[in-house]
């Protein structure tokens, strides 16, 4: 009983702040929205027993993403009347877009309801006597351990593209080196003048 | 505790009350433990600059903190009126829960724990990236330029520190085999000679001690790292609008940030609840007096580094953190792997 309650609270806080995300006038409230929806969908798992899957998703997506998020959104200067201006224009677009994914979603239940398709893989049991963790690991870094290594080289390279992308050798700023810095002393950077009264220091 | 609650109040309701219990056990104590602690902290900066220090409250100005809280709580709750209301309540209230809610999983002492969860580690890691989140949403629903400053500062900040902090954590996690807390202080049992309790003295153990306790300081945004609320900068940073109760809520969830850390130094690299050595009399004393002596100790060094280290610049705390840190946290995860590799697992 709990848990249905559990799940139908999480989820309907999921579903609420989805919307309100998409609806909020002001892009700050928005990402703060979709933390809560992040951290319910965190709840979802769980409650499914999931419990690493669901730190981790509060450790990546709202302790770093939605940091990074909120950090640029912060920053913007938006102007609600040009946001708006679009709407129109867009409309039958966005339409389409929402029209493919609840296609989606209706063949994708359907596919689920039917299947005869790879049953016992719709709920797979954590194996007795492992924790959670254990059970993803070993079946990351045995069965799964090619698509794994790839999946971290191709972050690896869409890391070195950013960098590669965004990266331009700027002439007018000074680097500054600190370990030359913390070897400076007094005697090299500053030095004592005995100057007579009404003549200016030759710098 | 639970099973004699749950036998005279039924299952559910038992539990419910038995927790509800152990939370005030753990939450009450804390906060009394904050404030006596800003005490100590005014001392031992008022010692290490040959000052008295609060000392007119009470015996020996032991009652300052409350009565600062005293009249912090009869002052005028102040709302900017250009401030978003809802974000500018709501920061404080986010920053103080989230400097609680992690002790849940906090071993006190064998079996002392509220929630002895097998992701304690991780949990751990999760609440504290979020308490970066009362900071930035403090210093936009300001609406005033050294919040919004401020808040720019901590966010870039935290999220730099806690990469290595990540690092760290997974090399002892490595070394543990474990991430309940419970676990990774049992096994840090006899760990080095055979009664040595502690990861700490693992010489290769040790550097991610040293980058754990630095890096502990920049996610607490005490000195040398105070960036975020650098008084000669910034007023008083991302507070400087709050007043009243809304301003004790982020002091009492700083402090209890910090208590936090100086808990999780103890627990991740001193042993925990276990005597320095492994030695048959020293398990005489109780477990919690060991912990809370090694929470106290690493408290005096944060107090310690705050009293006679200068502030660092913003772009060297930057440069410590993604160019010294997290290259060797990085080599250290890799180098503490290859170790266990070579020698427990081959």
């Amino acid at each position: 009983m709990i848990q249905a309650f559990a799940f139908y609270l999480f989820a309907a806080i999921v579903l609420l702040s989805g919307a309100m995300t998409v609806t909020s006038r002001n892009p700050v409230h928005s990402v703060l929205w979709l933390i809560l929806a992040f951290f319910n969908a965190a709840g979802l798992m769980l409650i499914v027993g999931a419990e690493f899957i669901a730190m981790l998703l509060v450790i990546v997506y709202v302790g770093a993403v939605a940091v990074l998020f909120l950090f640029v959104v912060m920053m913007l200067d938006i102007d609600f009347a040009e946001l708006r201006a679009g709407f129109a224009r867009y409309a039958v677009f966005g339409t389409l877009v929402a029209l493919v994914l609840a296609a989606e979603i209706v063949i994708a239940v359907g596919a689920w309801s039917a299947g005869s398709l790879a049953l016992s893989q719709r709920v797979a049991p954590t194996p007795e006597g492992m924790s959670n963790i254990q059970a993803v690991g070993t079946l990351l870094y045995t069965r799964y351990l090619y698509i794994f290594e790839a999946a971290g080289v191709l972050l690896l390279v869409a890391m070195v593209g950013a960098i590669v992308l965004t990266h331009r050798t700027r002439s007018n700023t000074r680097s500054q080196s600190v370990p030359r810095q913390n070897a400076r002393r007094p005697d090299e950077a500053t030095r004592n003048v005995n100057q007579p009264v009404g003549v200016g220091v030759e710098l | 505790m639970t099973e004699w609650f749950q036998s005279v109040l039924g299952t559910g309701f038992g539990w419910f009350t038995a927790t509800l219990i152990l939370i005030l056990l753990i939450a009450l104590p804390l906060m009394l433990a904050v404030a006596m602690i800003i005490y100590a902290d005014r001392k031992i900066w008022a010692a290490m600059a040959l000052r008295r220090g609060p000392n007119v409250v009470g015996p020996f100005g032991l009652l300052q903190s409350f009565a600062d809280g005293l009249k912090v709580f009869l002052q005028e709750t102040i709302i900017p009126t250009a401030a978003n209301r809802g974000i500018f309540l709501m920061a404080p209230i986010i920053t103080f829960t989230v400097a609680l809610i992690a002790w849940a999983v906090i071993p006190f002492g064998p079996g002392m724990v509220l929630a002895d969860i097998n992701v304690g580690l991780l949990y751990i890691f999760a609440v504290s990236s979020l308490g970066v989140y009362g900071v930035i949403m403090s210093g936009w629903a300001s609406n005033s330029k050294y919040p919004f400053f401020s808040a720019l500062r901590a966010a870039a900040q935290m999220v730099s520190y806690e990469v290595s902090i990540g690092f760290v954590l997974i090399s002892v996690v490595l070394w543990a085999g474990t991430f309940n807390l419970s676990g990774i202080i049992e096994a840090q049992r006899a760990h080095v000679f055979g009664f040595i309790n502690g990861f700490a003295f693992n010489p290769l153990l040790f550097p991610m001690a040293v980058v754990f306790l630095i890096s502990a300081l920049a996610e607490t945004a005490r000195a040398p790292f105070d960036l975020t609320e650098a008084e000669s900068e910034l007023v008083a940073g991302y507070q400087t609008e709050y007043s009243s109760m809304s301003f004790a809520l982020f002091w009492l969830g700083e402090y209890a940030n910090v208590i936090l850390m100086c808990a999780l130094n103890a627990i991740l690299f001193w042993g925990g609840w276990l005597p320095p050595v492994d030695w048959a009399p020293l398990y005489l004393v109780p477990g919690i007096f060991w912990f809370f002596a090694k929470i106290l100790f690493f408290f005096f060094v944060f107090s310690w580094v705050k009293a006679t280290v200068p502030r660092f610049r913003y772009d060297q705390l930057m440069r410590l953190g993604w160019k010294v840190f997290l290259p060797l946290s990085l080599f250290w995860v890799f180098l503490v792997s290859g170790w266990l590799m070579l020698t427990r697992y081959s």
